[in-house]
């Protein structure tokens, strides 16, 4: 209950907090919302010397529309984003995936940047991110670079960013005409990590899919991006065959472990389920 | 006259007494952040005390080295068993007649079990010398499954008892064996099982689940050197028997230990037992002559305070081809963990569990209990539940409703044919209880009725058709259950902890100006005592609750008694206040015969005073009276207006109810939802009917937590896997559904004012009625039987198992 | 290691103190500021018994530095009555609803309840339920709560239209 002592830093601006962990190294955390790292902290799994709070850093706060995107700051909390009247109009699956996570007060607190960069696999909007073809616009020592969503997650707890790199922006491309998104997400209770979840992004023109992106949440080490599952339905009017496919090539990707929310056979099975009820919902939402 | 009747039942409103929705008073500071719970208690020089626990589920402690952590500024003593030995206090006695470590001695016995005790300035200087102590552990195989604890070749676990071929309840036949433990008539009932037309057989699974009160366990010790005197607040469920138990250990003599249970955020059972950290504080002040603090966090709660249930039975029902029921046999096999710190009445190493007849009319039945130690966390209590009542609720409940599949008869319809009739009561059980009261027919129909269950039953042959046809993935179930438990522990005759007798009490002290205090020897953690004794008092005293102050909890100033669990507050504590009230009354009537120059018997009770029989203007009111017991009372007669009552009840209460539970169980998910869950509970003469209805909807809630998900689940080398609130299962306000209340009311022929008790019963009855439900779901489809907890995957593969599953 | 010296707001006075940067929130208000109102019922973030109102927010005590509170704005239970100690309408609700019984998850429910109404002042019974599932009660089963909170919500709204 009581974590392992530490240096605080509040840094008043990205280049101080960028500096600051070029200058501690490995044995530097940053923290944005906090409700990753401090649990984390408090059961002493997690022992950082030098804690970098970045909740002065206004420049990575904010929701913002570009001609072709919508820039989300890192440091914007799920509660913005749940009361995001832009991104409720543009990319609906944020507001339905945000509202699944945890807690009314853990998404008070709790950021996008925390939660997709941490790496943690049990994490919602990684699966998001990586069906709407995001990019995270990362910073760090060696300057600013772009990251695909769908490049970034390398293991548990392993991603693309490198030691001293702090994740500042979210920018999602802006949907085609027709899209419909949905994220389905089974869990034993409120607040709880998904037994399995499924993020559908899918375009419809002409009663036909032109487009159609799924990914999983929970069923592997990382954020699961079901391309052959997505390309099952393209060219389909999403039937219920096509469905089915889809379910089925999502399923076999997907390698879950055993825990207290199931054997893995069930977990796998529930993932299909995801995608399939996903996949209805995308759909009846493209209109 | 109108006016005079009128008048009384305006002064009947203003007393708030039996039968009032009175709002608590215990509000006033809950709702203002003012209670007093044990961590809010700070005092001067007060230590923090925090364990090093064991990681293994088996071990051997080769060594223990304090030396980092006693040098970190700050910490003042690291104990270990070698330093209870001195003072023998390495060891305690349990409730149930065992003993168990309070320090690791040579060995670990379960994931979480206390190996030192560090003392600091502050709890964060203390969590890290804890991380400061090395302990050397050399690990053995663990012992988890208790169908294998009594295997020849099964690990010796308690070093301690490994020749002792007796154990505090018999007999033992093996080294891991506790006790077993038997009950009524073995040949009638092996007779009645052979000759019966129709015999069903099922094993049935209580899960281990543990209580987890949202305020963990914790105490403060604090022994005055000077005076030689040990002050000592706690998360006390039963603070007078923590100051004998105290002073048997200690050696202080009781007069010099005083004990104080302040403000408990919920019990449930899991804080009636004494822990190490009581006993390590104490050991810690005296030696240190300061307060020492000790609170546990939410995973040392689950790791390492009692538990409930872990009971594996074996039923088999036998029948007539019309359902009437005419033998009943059980074998449990009870996993105690490492020590049996079961809270039990010394006679019952299985509690009440052989309340397993239920409400129906058994004439036979023969039951065998054979407890065992594994490697996990000892116990186990009774959470939310009387001893061992609902593991015997939950079996009868569920073997009526095997046996109604097996027969084809509607469950509803062959308890109908079983209840104990309501001109046989009181009623003889086959094991041996004398039941007081009860309406049974009454209160199923009610249920039945209210509910409309012949057109749930309709509503569900509809839906099993429409699943044929693929035109649905959902299936409908109905749950129900009607159980009988026993509580308000109890007649000395049969109950008591440790030898002290089950009774409990009751003083009252009237002051001049007319109000009151009274003490009791219960502890409320939630359950409002200071509400409701005072309107058990209100009713008997005819003064207002509101001038009445009810107080428990501190052992210098509350009369004995054995503390609240079990639902025994009101059948037991409750009645005591009926008595010490209607002594203060008889005194009162005496001294307003004399004021108004009558006798005695010319006097009639109207709410709140005396009148003359006759003359009703000439009257006393027990305001008038107070105030003349303190100067004008008989020649002969003691100033003052006071009474003690200390009540051994007659009997046990019988509180019992008839719930409905329907659920949609969606077939490709496991998902569970409970569409509708209707509650008739009978607990005798209701006192507040708001506090009631708060009771029946936290106890189904609980239930709720047990049937569809709570575990605490061992692996094979005796890690927890459910040791946090992120694993083990507590619904928030989105799982759980509205409770429908409702009730009938049969009073206690043998309580002072027909009162049964209530707090347990829906925790009983709930986990039946819900558990019935999901088999009832796939009943058609061939299913008997299928364990808790009801959680997604157990539900899927269930429906697996039955074919329904496609790809 | 070398204690940090926090400033913030307290139910509306200011309050200065050093604490180790690891210092919980939790426990700077308990141990340091005496503010017993929140309670400690889990160590993994899940009970909410610890929430106070931060910054405008409902925030779990428990999983946030006191260095992170440095500057900020907090309200607890002890800071819901008005100034001449008339209590919050969610105070006399849950009394009258009976909406707590050991009262150990109480001020975190209220503290939580106080902001919910803020960002909705007409919960429906499911809006109310979702809005208080970071907060755990073992006691009353929601049901109650759920009522106390939505008579509040009654008689604010009533209130402030009385006003206007």
């Amino acid at each position: 209950m009581i974590p392992a002592p530490f240096e605080y830093h509040r840094p008043r601006s990205l280049d101080e907090a960028i500096g600051l962990l070029a200058q501690h190294g490995e044995d530097a955390r940053v923290v944005a919302g906090g409700h990753s790292l401090i649990p984390m902290m408090k059961l002493r799994l997690a022992k950082p010397e030098h804690l970098v709070d970045l909740q002065d850093l206004d420049e990575l706060r904010g929701i913002r529309s570009e001609p072709d995107a919508v820039i989300i700051g890192a440091l914007a909390t799920q509660h913005e984003l749940i009361g995001s009247e832009l991104l409720a109009a543009k990319y609906p699956i944020i507001r339905e995936t945000a509202l699944q996570i945890a807690d009314p007060q853990v998404r008070y607190c709790g950021t996008l940047g925390g939660n997709v960069a941490n790496g943690d696999p049990g994490n919602d909007m990684p699966a998001v991110m990586v069906a709407l073809g995001a990019t995270y616009r990362v910073k760090g020592r060696g300057g600013e670079r772009d990251i695909a969503a769908r490049d970034f997650y390398e293991g548990a707890y392993s991603t693309a960013l490198r030691e001293g790199d702090i994740l500042v922006a979210v920018r999602i491309p802006m949907p085609a005409d027709g899209h419909g998104s949905a994220y389905e997400k089974q869990k034993r209770k409120v607040g709880d990590y998904a037994t399995a979840a499924a993020a559908v992004v899918l375009t419809m023109s002409g009663g036909a899919c032109t487009s159609a992106a799924i990914a999983l949440t929970n069923v592997a080490d990382t954020p699961l991006f079901a391309k052959e599952a997505g390309e099952a339905v393209v060219g389909t009017a999403v039937d219920e065959a096509a469905i089915s496919e889809a379910a089925r090539r999502a399923q076999r990707i997907a390698s879950p472990s055993a825990d207290g929310r199931g054997p893995a056979d069930f977990r796998t099975h529930v993932a299909g389920i995801m995608v399939r009820r996903a996949l209805a919902r995308a759909k009846e939402r493209a209109g | 006259m109108s006016a005079e009747i009128e008048s009384a039942q305006a002064r009947t409103q203003k007393l708030e007494g039996l039968g009032t929705r009175r709002k608590r008073v215990e509000d006033v500071r809950f709702t203002q952040g003012k209670g007093n719970y044990i961590d809010d208690l700070k005092l001067p020089g007060m230590l923090f005390g925090d364990f090093v626990r064991s990681p293994y589920g088996h071990a051997r402690v080769k060594s223990i080295n304090k030396d980092a952590a006693l040098e970190l500024p700050g910490v003042k003593a690291v104990l270990t068993a070698d330093d209870l030995k001195p003072l023998k206090l390495h060891w305690m006695p349990t409730l149930a007649g065992d003993v168990q470590a309070v320090l690791a001695d040579e060995k670990v016995l379960f994931q979480g079990q206390e190996v030192a005790f560090v003392v600091a300035a502050d709890r964060y200087i203390a969590a890290d010398a804890v991380d400061l102590v090395e302990v050397e552990y050399e690990e053995l195989p663990a012992l988890v499954d208790p169908t294998k604890s009594m295997a020849a070749d099964a690990p010796v676990l308690r070093d301690d008892l490994k020749d002792k071929t007796s154990g505090a309840h018999g007999p033992r036949k093996h080294h891991n064996h506790v006790f077993t433990w038997e009950v009524g008539d073995a040949e009638g009932t092996a007779r009645a099982l052979r000759d019966a037309a129709v015999v069903a057989k099922e094993r049935i699974v209580y899960q281990r689940v543990h209580p987890c009160p949202l305020e963990t366990c914790g105490c403060v010790a604090s022994m005055d050197k000077v005076n030689g005197h040990l002050t000592m607040w706690g998360t006390f469920q039963a603070p007078h028997a923590v100051r004998t138990v105290a002073s048997l250990i200690s050696g202080i003599p009781e007069h010099k230990i005083r004990i104080i249970s302040p403000d408990i955020g919920g019990g449930f059972g899991n804080k009636v037992g004494v822990y190490p950290g009581y006993i390590c504080s104490i050991v810690a002040s005296i030696v240190l002559g300061v307060p020492v603090k000790w609170v546990e966090d939410r995973m040392e709660n689950l790791q390492a305070t009692a538990f409930a249930r872990d009971y594996h039975m074996t039923g088999e029902i036998a029948a007539t081809r019309d359902g009437r029921v005419t033998g009943l046999r059980c074998h449990v096999l009870a996993d105690h963990g490492a020590f049996d710190a079961c809270a039990d009445p010394t006679k019952y190493p299985a509690g009440f569990f052989s309340i397993c007849t239920g409400s129906y009319d058994i004439p036979v039945a023969y039951v065998t209990v054979d407890g065992v130690y594994t490697n996990k966390a000892p116990g186990g209590v009774a959470y939310r539940c009387s001893f061992r009542v609902t593991e015997a609720s939950y079996f009868i409940e569920r073997m009526i409703d095997v046996l109604a599949r097996k027969l084809d008869i509607d469950p509803a319809e062959i308890r109908r044919r079983n209840l104990i009739r309501k001109d046989q009561f009181p009623y003889q059980s086959a094991l041996g209880w004398e039941y007081d009261s009860g309406d049974y027919q009454t209160a199923l129909d009610k249920a039945l009725n209210t509910v409309g269950y012949a057109a749930l039953r309709d509503e569900q042959r509809r839906d099993r058709d429409a699943f044929r046809r693929g035109e649905t993935r959902k299936l409908m179930g109905i749950g129900v259950s009607f159980f009988t438990e026993i509580v308000g522990a109890g007649p000395i005759k049969n109950c008591d902890i440790l030898g002290l007798g089950m009774f409990d009490s009751c003083e009252i002290r009237v002051h001049p100006t007319g109000s009151a205090i009274a003490r009791l020897g219960t502890i409320s953690q939630g359950q409002g005592h200071a509400t409701t004794f005072a309107q058990i008092l209100a009713s008997e005293v005819g003064i207002p609750a509101a001038n009445i102050t009810v107080e428990e909890g501190d052992t210098d100033t509350a009369p004995y008694g054995l503390g609240t669990y079990g639902s025994r507050s009101t059948p037991v504590a409750g009645a005591a206040t009926a008595m010490a009230g209607r002594k203060i009354r008889a005194k009162a009537q005496m001294i307003a015969a004399y004021l108004l120059e009558v006798h005695d018997d010319d006097l009639e009770w109207d709410v709140d005073r005396f009148r003359v029989k006759g003359a009703p203007e000439r009257s006393k009111t027990m305001t008038e009276l107070a105030f003349a017991a303190y100067n004008n009372v008989p020649p002969g007669m003691e100033p003052g207006l006071e009474a003690v009552s200390y009540y051994d009840p007659p009997n046990m209460t019988y509180p019992f109810g008839a719930y409905v539970c329907v659920v949609d169980i969606d077939v490709d998910t496991g998902v569970t939802e409970i569409r509708r869950f209707y509650a008739l509970d009978d607990c005798g003469t209701r006192i507040n009917p708001m506090i009631i209805e708060g009771q029946v909807h936290g106890g189904l809630t609980e239930a709720l937590a047990i049937a569809m998900g709570q575990e605490m689940e061992y692996d094979e080398y005796g890690n927890l896997k459910n040791a946090s609130l992120l694993d083990f299962f507590l619904p928030t306000a989105v799982e759980t559904p509205n409770w429908e209340t409702d009730y009938t009311t049969t009073p206690s022929p043998h309580h002072p004012i027909g009162a049964k008790g209530v707090g347990e019963s829906p925790n009983v009855g709930g986990v039946s009625a819900i558990s019935n439900a999901v088999n009832d779901a796939f009943a058609h489809l061939g299913l008997t039987h299928t364990q808790m907890p009801h959680d997604h995957w157990r539900v899927w593969k269930t429906a697996q198992r039955l074919g329904l599953t496609a790809a | 290691m070398a204690k940090m010296h926090i400033a913030l707001r307290v139910n509306n006075r200011q309050v200065e103190t050093l604490a180790e940067p690891r210092m919980l929130l939790i426990h700077l208000l308990r141990e340091e500021l005496g503010i017993t109102g929140p309670h400690i019922g889990c160590d993994t973030s899940h009970c909410g018994a610890c929430t106070v109102d931060m910054n405008g927010k409902s925030v779990k005590s428990c999983t946030v530095f006191a260095a992170q509170a440095h500057g900020a704005e907090i309200i607890t239970i002890e800071g819901l009555a008005g100034a001449d100690g008339s209590l919050h309408p969610l105070q006399e609700a849950f009394r009258e609803h009976h909406g707590l019984q050991c009262g150990f998850c109480t001020p975190g429910m209220i503290t939580r309840a106080y902001r919910l109404l803020q960002e909705n002042p007409n919960p429906s019974e499911a809006e109310i339920r979702h809005g208080i599932a970071g907060n755990l009660c073992r006691c009353t089963g929601y049901q109650t709560i759920v009522r106390a909170i939505r008579a509040a919500a009654e008689r604010l709204t009533s209130a402030k239209e009385a006003a206007e």
